[in-house]
């Protein structure tokens, strides 16, 4: 534990730690452009020169130099003033000054930095270097001129994002930031760049010439694009939400958001249900609420509870369901489900909490040592949680067996087979190195567990868990991986039936079922339910409006407060940042008018209200982050053997997996240049 | 062979070059002997570092395409591509280290790489001169002549100060070049036939030109100094 001081201030830091770091515990701002805490150091923008002694009569870059023991270091002093001085002075030679028009104007590391640290005036008049743009796909928009060369884009590519295709080419003064030949980056978290581009040479492409920072209003929400929970901020200016920038959450996004998660709410303004609708001699038509709500009365009059049934969505939050299930079960049934791909989890399958969630939890599978992946095309069904796999296999050199279609993970890993039945006999070596493991884990996915086999994966996947000493005292090697934001909330209140959606299709195509109400349900098949009384909540006409008889308008996951549980189980509350549009109301408001209108008025008025009732039944959902593990015996009896089929990935097309990036512009450019390769006519003028 | 354009600073790899039909090079392979020289370069290093060998490999590529095209060689995208999917490398970690080097040529350049060094000790020493006898010869910076002969480079330092001014001409250094030097070797290569590389002026390396000025008694024979040190 190195002490030294700062300043004169005294400071001890861990071993390792660097003078920058020492400095910042100080409490002394250092400026700095190519350092950034969650990438290597690259020590080549020399901004964080301070003076250290001992040492060479010069400054040091503080961000490349270690802390020791007895080192004075004068972060004020005047070779360290001059220092900053000449480093700006450099950068600015070549940077054009073109602020006014840099979408990076206020939120830019070089502006701030050179009214901080710059010289007042410049003494250049030499021209200036020029560099061509770059084409860098649909998402990324550069700037090359304004470039100050700090490679955090390529170190990111490389480290963090696992996709090697950013790079410097050409040296001196002729080094240059591109793709590799100015192809599309094809990671799906390459917005990041965005973020981490100190100055303006990488931007965001849609959020072009759009607004200044200032001019938005900021709300912390959670992403609904994945299962993970991302934390980030929506930008909003009137009713549009122009932008999505993560927060910083350690233990879930760590300062990253996926692509999906950043530009898939850019579909909020486009193909919205922004009034009623109610289907007359086959054509939909406008609606008052009042029509709306004397059309679902006059739809299910008559019918008994256990003929209505309800799907909820992937991007619904922990209240709208719970009310809907107050309403549903009000009415007398029990036809409620939220696993819209047909998952075997939960419910009547596996009761325990730990039965369907991510039980190591997101940020400590960063320590795992062996993992399985059964079914889980992590890159895709949950970036976020494949960096984590990536810093694992780089950091920790965690070795990955995986059972299923050979992908490219970023990392490597050992393909054991396409055959989920492998999973009860796995390979000798695989099976080794995960008895001998200290943390295991075994990864399960969507695609692995929503097959008519679900059940017998799911139990293979518990008895393996058991035989390699997976689940012992603090570690939970058990994981479940999820791609729909609103499961494991759903899961939580019980919003399932048994048999899951199949038992519904069959009681649909029996006749036993009459009555539907999808809430924000767009994934599944329609087929077996187009001929039912169905009445659609939610905010998007995508493929669930399609057989609706009603629509009612709702607000999305941005248009209220709401609460989302993520994969590992975590809870996280979402606040309203705009207003939905046109007659779109809240859905729990709506849940709550509708109950009134068909005399089941549910107990509750005001949001608050709600909660409370949830908390009631719910308690460990009133409370935000994790709550205690609850693991036990999954009990899986009666599961039969696992089938031959093929295994396939539920996830076919990254951009496009939910109504909302199905909306979005971005999102359809994106599957349409990175996923099949085809691209539009370049836009002329960028 | 159509001229190349290079950028201002003469060097091919300046920055992602148009580069000309590349295609031709798709599919390209080692040879027999390129892929020894190859597999010597790689087994240098130990297992799984076998991407320390890319600058070698690099090299071994250009003089491949060089010895298939009767030229200098360059780096085509897909020969770059190869060494990268030999070496387990990602394309642009390849790319990144083909164009930061100025020896990797990026386009096309004739049978005869020649590069003239135009850093100060060359220059006072003449460099000029030699580069207006290459003009006058129709060769020019950043080109390489109608007939493929010759691409002429500007060059920075080679480090043959002492026997400045200096032409490198593919493998070769031509050195203490007066304009006539410069004039007889280019007409030599373009008659096919190859010039004695080193200095021209009689020197044999870069010793003092009118013969040594120290140490004269050890030019015969081995002489003990040290005595009269004392």
């Amino acid at each position: 534990m190195p002490k030294l001081t700062v300043d004169g201030i005294e400071v001890e830091v861990p071993q390792g730690a660097t003078v920058l770091q020492a400095c910042e515990a100080a409490g002394k701002e250092i400026p700095r452009f190519c350092y950034h805490e969650r990438l290597s150091i690259a020590g080549n923008c020399r901004m964080c020169l301070v003076e250290v002694k001992p040492g060479p009569p010069k400054p040091q870059a503080s961000c490349a130099l270690p802390a020791a023991d007895g080192q004075e270091v004068f972060t004020e002093s005047d070779m360290t003033k001059k220092a900053r001085e000449g480093v700006m002075e450099f950068l600015l030679i070549n940077h054009p000054l073109d602020c006014p028009i840099c979408d990076q104007g206020g939120e830019c590391d070089l502006q701030d930095q050179a009214l901080m640290y710059g010289r007042g005036t410049s003494r250049y008049d030499e021209n200036k270097r020029a560099v061509t743009e770059k084409y860098m796909g649909p998402i990324i928009k550069t700037v090359m001129t304004r470039c100050i060369h700090c490679t955090r884009c390529v170190r990111f590519a490389e480290e963090v994002a696992g996709v090697e295709e950013i790079g410097a080419v050409g040296r001196g003064e002729n080094m240059q930031i591109t793709t590799y030949l100015e192809k599309t980056t094809t990671s799906e978290l390459s917005g990041n760049v965005i973020d981490l581009c100190p100055v303006g040479a990488l931007t965001s492409k849609p959020y072009a010439f759009r607004s200044r920072p200032w001019e938005t209003v900021k709300t912390n929400a959670i992403d609904v694009m994945d299962a993970l929970g991302s934390n980030v901020v929506y930008h909003a200016r009137g009713p549009q939400i122009l932008r999505v920038n993560p927060r910083v959450n350690d233990d879930v996004n760590e300062e990253w958001v996926s692509d999906k998660g950043r530009y898939g709410p850019l579909g909020l303004m486009k193909r919205r249900l922004d009034k009623p609708y109610v289907r007359q001699n086959g054509k939909l038509r406008a609606a008052s609420w009042e029509e709306a709500f004397a059309a679902i009365k006059a739809g299910l009059s008559g019918l008994s509870g256990e003929q209505i049934g309800a799907i909820a969505g992937d991007l619904v939050d922990v209240e709208s369901m719970a009310a809907l299930k107050d309403l549903v079960t009000a009415l007398g049934s029990s036809r409620h489900e939220c696993r819209q791909d047909g998952a075997k989890i939960g419910g009547e399958v596996a009761s325990p909490r730990g039965g369907y969630l991510f039980n190591t939890g997101i940020a400590p599978l960063e320590t795992a040592d062996v993992v399985l992946l059964v079914g889980a095309n992590v890159r895709w069904e949950a970036p976020l949680v494949n960096t984590r796999l990536r810093k694992a296999v780089r950091k920790g050199g965690a070795k990955v067996f995986a059972i299923g279609p050979e992908i490219d993970l970023t990392y490597a890993a050992d393909w054991i087979g396409e055959e989920l039945s492998t999973l009860s006999k796995l390979p000798k070596a695989a099976l080794e190195a995960l008895k001998k493991a200290e943390r295991p884990a075994i990864i399960v996915g969507q695609g692995a567990l929503s097959r008519a086999d679900g059940a017998a994966v799911l139990a293979a996947a518990e008895a393996l868990a058991n035989d390699i000493g997976a689940i012992s005292g603090e570690w939970n090697g058990f994981n479940i991986l999820h791609t729909a934001a609103a499961r494991v909330g759903g899961l939580d209140l019980g919003f399932t039936t048994p048999g899951g959606i199949e038992a519904l299709a069959g009681e649909a195509a029996a006749g036993k079922l009459k009555a539907l109400f999808l809430h924000g349900a767009d994934e599944l098949d329609p087929v077996p339910f187009k001929d039912l009384f169905t009445i659609y909540i939610g905010h998007h006409g995508d493929r669930g409006v399609g057989h609706a008889d009603v629509i009612l308008p709702a607000a999305s996951f941005a248009e209220k407060n709401g609460t989302w549980v993520n994969m590992e189980g975590r809870v996280q509350h979402s606040f309203r940042a705009v207003y939905p549009p046109g007659d779109a109301r809240e859905d729990w408001a709506i849940l709550r008018a509708l109950s009134d209108v068909l005399g089941k008025t549910l107990p509750y008025d005001t949001y608050e209200e709600l909660r409370d009732r949830i908390a009631k039944d719910w308690p460990h959902l009133a409370v935000p982050g994790l709550s205690a593990p609850s693991w036990s015996a999954l009990g899986i009896s009666g599961a039969g053997a696992i089938g031959a089929d093929p295994l396939r990935y539920p996830i076919g097309d990254y951009y496009l997996t939910n109504p909302v990036a199905r909306a979005s512009e971005v999102m359809q450019e994106c599957a349409e240049v990175i996923l099949r390769d085809e691209h539009r006519v370049l836009e002329a003028a960028e | 062979m159509p001229a190349a354009t290079y950028s201002s600073h003469g060097h091919a790899a300046d920055m992602a070059p148009e580069q000309p039909d590349h295609h031709a090079f798709d599919g390209f392979q080692w040879t027999a002997e390129s892929a020894k020289k190859a597999a010597a370069e790689i087994a240098k290093y130990p297992e799984g570092r076998q991407a320390s060998a890319v600058m070698a490999l690099l090299d071994i590529a250009q003089r491949q395409v060089g010895a298939q095209t009767g030229t200098q060689g360059w780096l085509p995208i897909p020969v770059i591509e190869f060494v990268s999917r030999e070496l387990l490398m990602p394309y642009i970690r390849v790319y990144e280290v083909a164009t930061f080097y100025t020896m990797y040529n990026l386009v096309p350049v004739g049978k005869y790489h020649v590069q003239l060094c135009g850093t100060t000790p060359c220059m006072l020493r003449g460099s000029d001169d030699v580069m207006r006898v290459l003009n006058e010869k129709g060769i020019y910076k950043g080109q390489t002549t109608p007939d493929g002969l010759f691409t002429l480079t500007e060059v920075e330092c080679l480090g043959n100060c002492a026997t400045a001014p200096m032409l490198q001409i593919n493998d070769d250094n031509f050195e203490c070049l007066t304009a006539e030097d410069t004039a007889r070797i280019i007409d030599m290569l373009a008659a096919g036939e190859q010039p004695q590389p080193g200095p021209q002026n009689g020197r044999h390396s870069s010793e003092p030109a009118g013969g040594p000025t120290t140490l004269t008694a050890m030019v015969e024979k081995n002489h003990d100094y040290r005595k009269e040190w004392a």
